[in-house]
């Protein structure tokens, strides 16, 4: 294989025509780039995406009470109901396999009124009461100070965690945070952190006006008694929350007391659902930069298949005088396919290093204007570039094959008659 | 050395068939230089080939050096061209791209023969033609004579048991010719078995023995005194 003199005669062929290689490399060449470039914009696209869904735990539900639509065992339709605290206890008795399940009150909303004051400033601001394990489902990174923990629940205390953007209106840019107190509805908090969300969509500035207190403190602020407003429950990375959310809603319906095929009563949103919809949008995406891809390279392997064909032809007198000195048959088939594999792979390689200019190109102009919406570092990993080089070599074997095999059909008898 | 024993061969030409060799029983010793005559058409191409297995004969037998020919895979023909014989053609069927000492180191290549031992071997059979100097040029750069010696150089290379000759002189003019044939006879000298094919009286006359061919049957097998080529040169 590594022989010095094979390769000799490898570079000697295709060197003795070089204009002819060159426009037949051109067709694998391309061929390779588009498929590096469809694959790094999906990429791209891919990327875009994910960071809009940013941090969040994917394997997660939210669920919410609405009026009932049937009457059961004696109880009206239109009847309206809440979700109490004893609920997430009987969903963690009642359903396996979850990791999180977060009851959720929330005070204010988008666009809502001045709730929340600090000395003479005012401001709109979601106020939720929370376990300390909504951190894990809606990741933030606590910038100062801590995040609510169980002593805050056990104990009710009125602590609040806020965000950056609350801070920035409340406060003053040199202003101690910790420590401070703020009034939400009239009742004071006192802040023990500021965090700050891993988010760059449209909703990025609203989500760091927030504020979280602990859930049991919310309750009794705000009168909320064993109500709960809302809850995100996270499944196990094994399970699909997509499955068990049928187990979780039906153990709702039991506890209150809620027709078995009333559809309406408990709403949710399946984020997994979602997310799943989106990740097979790449999945497909991945398949069209493939198949258009492979497409191009074919072409483009099919004319070398075409050239190798016309080099046998003219070689075939030279083919016979190597067979008449007594080159092995498979010696022959060898030569012929490595020179296409290695025009294959040269050519190749020079499309993938022309590619990955290009995608650099395209990430330094994106770094230089600024993001794009739904768009964010197209790339391709090694992994594909490997993958991109196995094709290579397979796709050289095949385009030299029928040119090998012609070769050694010609006997030796026939290529040496002279005219 | 070589023997053949009722030798049969014919072409299918669409739907009639030419029978081109009719039964040929031959026998060369070890060191003979033997000349096949005939018109064209008189199967003696025909001869040289399966002589040399580029083709298969339809039926008798051949033995070269003890080993009976039959059955041939390409493979194993291959290896025995390699082993057993050394071609020289009418039109020389030297590889243009490769120099002169690449042309003749070729077989040795295909024996497997390291890269520095094949070189000084394919310089010292050039040197034995006369053409060391003209190691490294092209055979466009080379006249028809060289082109013809380097080939025979390459021929011998590979040391083999037989060399086959087709028209070696068939396009070279008669001062050439007598030089390639010169180089012939010496090589003969030395003890290697020679077949040449030719239709020119006097480069027959420059071999040991003359097998005349007409209609794809020997009609005369006969020794003759050798011209020696020396005197022409």
């Amino acid at each position: 294989m590594f022989n010095r003199d094979r390769w000799r005669e490898i570079l000697e062929v295709l060197t003795s025509n070089v204009g002819r290689t060159i426009l037949t490399a051109f067709g694998v060449c391309w061929g390779i780039f588009i498929l590096i470039v469809l694959l790094a914009a999906g990429k791209g696209f891919e990327n875009g995406i994910r960071a809009d869904f940013g941090d969040i735990a994917t394997n997660t539900m939210f669920m919410w009470t609405r009026r009932t639509t049937k009457p059961y065992e004696g109880l009206p339709k239109d009847r309206s109901f809440e979700f109490k605290v004893s609920d997430v206890q009987a969903i963690w008795d009642n359903v396996p396999n979850l990791r999180f399940v977060s009851p959720r009150n929330q005070l204010g909303g988008f666009r809502g009124g001045g709730n929340v004051i600090r000395g003479i400033r005012v401001g709109a601001y979601n106020v939720y009461g929370d376990y300390p394990e909504i951190i894990n489902q809606d990741p933030m990174s606590v910038t100062s100070g801590r995040f609510i923990n169980h002593n805050d629940i056990k104990d009710k205390r009125k602590v609040a965690v806020i965000g950056q953007g609350v801070k920035s209106e409340l406060y003053d840019k040199d202003e101690e945070v910790l420590g401070s107190y703020i009034k939400i509805q009239g009742v004071n908090f006192m802040v023990i952190g500021t965090y700050k969300k891993k988010n760059n969509d449209g909703d990025g500035e609203e989500a760091q006006k927030e504020i979280y207190v602990p859930f049991t403190a919310f309750s009794q602020a705000f009168n909320r008694g064993e109500d709960v407003g809302w809850m995100a429950i996270t499944a196990h990375d094994g399970s699909s929350i997509s499955e068990l959310k049928h187990n979780i809603i039906d153990v709702m319906k039991t506890r209150h007391k809620i027709h078995p095929e009333d559809k309406r009563a408990v709403g949710h949103f399946d984020l997994y659902e979602q997310f799943n919809r989106v990740e097979s949008l790449f999945v497909g995406l991945k398949a069209i930069a493939y198949l258009v891809g492979i497409m191009v390279l074919l072409s483009g392997i099919i004319g070398v298949s075409n050239i190798m064909l016309i080099v046998v032809k003219e070689r075939t007198k030279e083919i016979g005088i190597r067979r008449a000195l007594g080159e092995q048959p498979w010696s022959i088939k060898k030569q012929i396919l490595m020179e296409s594999i290695f025009l294959t792979i040269i050519s190749g390689m020079a499309g993938i290093i022309f590619g990955s200019l290009v995608i650099y190109g395209i990430n330094s102009l994106l770094d230089n204007t600024g993001p794009v919406d739904m768009f964010v570092n197209p790339s391709v990993s090694v992994s594909v570039v490997s993958g991109a080089m196995m094709i290579l070599i397979i796709s050289g074997l095949l385009a030299g094959f029928i040119p090998a095999n012609s070769a050694i059909k010609v006997r030796p008898i026939e290529a040496l008659r002279t005219e | 050395m070589i023997e053949i024993k009722d030798l049969h061969k014919s072409y299918r030409m669409g739907s009639n068939s030419l029978h081109v060799l009719k039964g040929i029983n031959f026998t060369a010793e070890e060191g003979e230089l033997v000349a096949i005559m005939g018109s064209s058409g008189s199967g003696k191409s025909t001869l040289l080939n399966i002589l040399g297995m580029l083709d298969l004969a339809d039926s008798g037998e051949y033995t070269l050096d003890n080993v009976p020919i039959k059955d041939l895979s390409e493979t194993k023909a291959a290896q025995y061209r390699n082993k057993f014989l050394g071609f020289i053609f009418q039109s020389f069927n030297l590889i243009n791209y490769k120099s002169a000492l690449e042309n003749v180191a070729l077989p040795l290549y295909y024996q497997k023969v390291g890269r520095k031992e094949r070189q000084e071997k394919a310089l010292n059979y050039l040197e034995r033609v006369g053409l060391k100097e003209w190691a490294t040029h092209l055979p466009s750069e080379l006249s028809g004579g060289q082109k013809q010696r380097v080939a025979i150089a390459r021929a011998m290379a590979a040391e083999p048991k037989v060399l086959l000759a087709d028209e070696p002189t068939g396009a070279l003019d008669s001062k050439t010719s007598y030089e390639v044939m010169d180089l012939i006879q010496k090589i003969n000298d030395e003890g290697n078995t020679i077949l040449v094919v030719t239709h020119e009286e006097d480069i027959a006359h420059m071999c040991k023995r003359i097998v005349h061919l007409k209609d794809g049957v020997i009609v005369e097998d006969k020794k003759i005194e050798q011209v020696r080529a020396q005197q022409y040169v």
